[in-house]
């Protein structure tokens, strides 16, 4: 499967907040970050939880989110960075810079 | 819960957010630990770390990692706090065994029972079963 995104693409996260096993961190959905890396296919973990294939294999991202864009109370230095490797289901193309 | 993560839509419905996603909630000061907590595995823990991969190796396939992780989360709240991380695995494990018919209900409660009586909770083990353990 080749990959929907790039590097440097920014995508935003699905808001999105279905029941059973997901590996998306419920602290970015609806949030808007930027690709760092595409690490490859692998198989869909919301699958292979269920005792099913996971195929096809789905692209996974390496996202970063400025932290202080994910919660409201954050008092760190506002460069910081949060980094969550997502899986393409999860992504959308986003217009904003982050 | 006192506060809640900002999150995005739907953050204000606590109901969407399943209890072991917990990332980023407030939990208090962090207290790392000191050399001193280290602490060496049991070995029940290491048996159900091989269990594990035993039973996810190549040829077996009777788990993923991701069964074993979605089983984890369906413990429930109260569960997933108090017990231990082995023991999240060893419960995971088991239903995940359970639901595929590797294993009965029946024939795990009979053993847990067999074990139960020959291992009374706190008891050394006993001389028996240790000689006969011996290689």
């Amino acid at each position: 499967m080749s990959a929907r995104f790039a590097v440097g693409a920014t995508v935003r996260v699905r808001a999105a907040f279905p029941p059973g096993h997901l590996r998306t961190p419920f602290f970015v959905r609806g949030k808007t970050g930027r690709v760092t890396q595409v690490l490859g296919p692998y198989r869909n973990p919301e699958e292979l939880a269920y005792g099913r294939s996971g195929e096809p294999a789905l692209p996974l991202y390496r996202v970063v989110f400025e932290t202080a864009g994910l919660w409201d109370d954050y008092r760190g230095a506002a460069r910081d960075t949060t980094v969550v490797d997502i899986y393409e289901n999860w992504l959308e193309p986003a217009e904003e810079t982050v | 819960m006192s506060k809640e993560t900002k999150g995005g839509p739907g953050s204000s419905h606590l109901l969407l957010r399943r209890h072991h996603d917990m990332g980023g909630l407030p939990a208090g000061p962090v207290d790392p630990p000191k050399p001193e907590d280290e602490h060496d595995y049991a070995p029940w823990e290491k048996r159900v770390d091989a269990i594990l991969r035993l039973l996810a190796d190549s040829k077996r396939r009777l788990i993923t990692t991701d069964e074993l992780r979605r089983g984890i989360e369906e413990l429930g709240p109260g569960a997933y706090d108090e017990m231990s991380y082995y023991e999240r695995w060893i419960a995971s494990i088991t239903n995940n065994l359970v639901e595929k018919g590797v294993i009965t209900v029946d024939e795990l409660g009979r053993r847990m029972a067999q074990v139960a009586a020959a291992w009374p909770a706190g008891a050394e083990a006993p001389a028996k079963q240790i000689a006969e353990r011996k290689p």
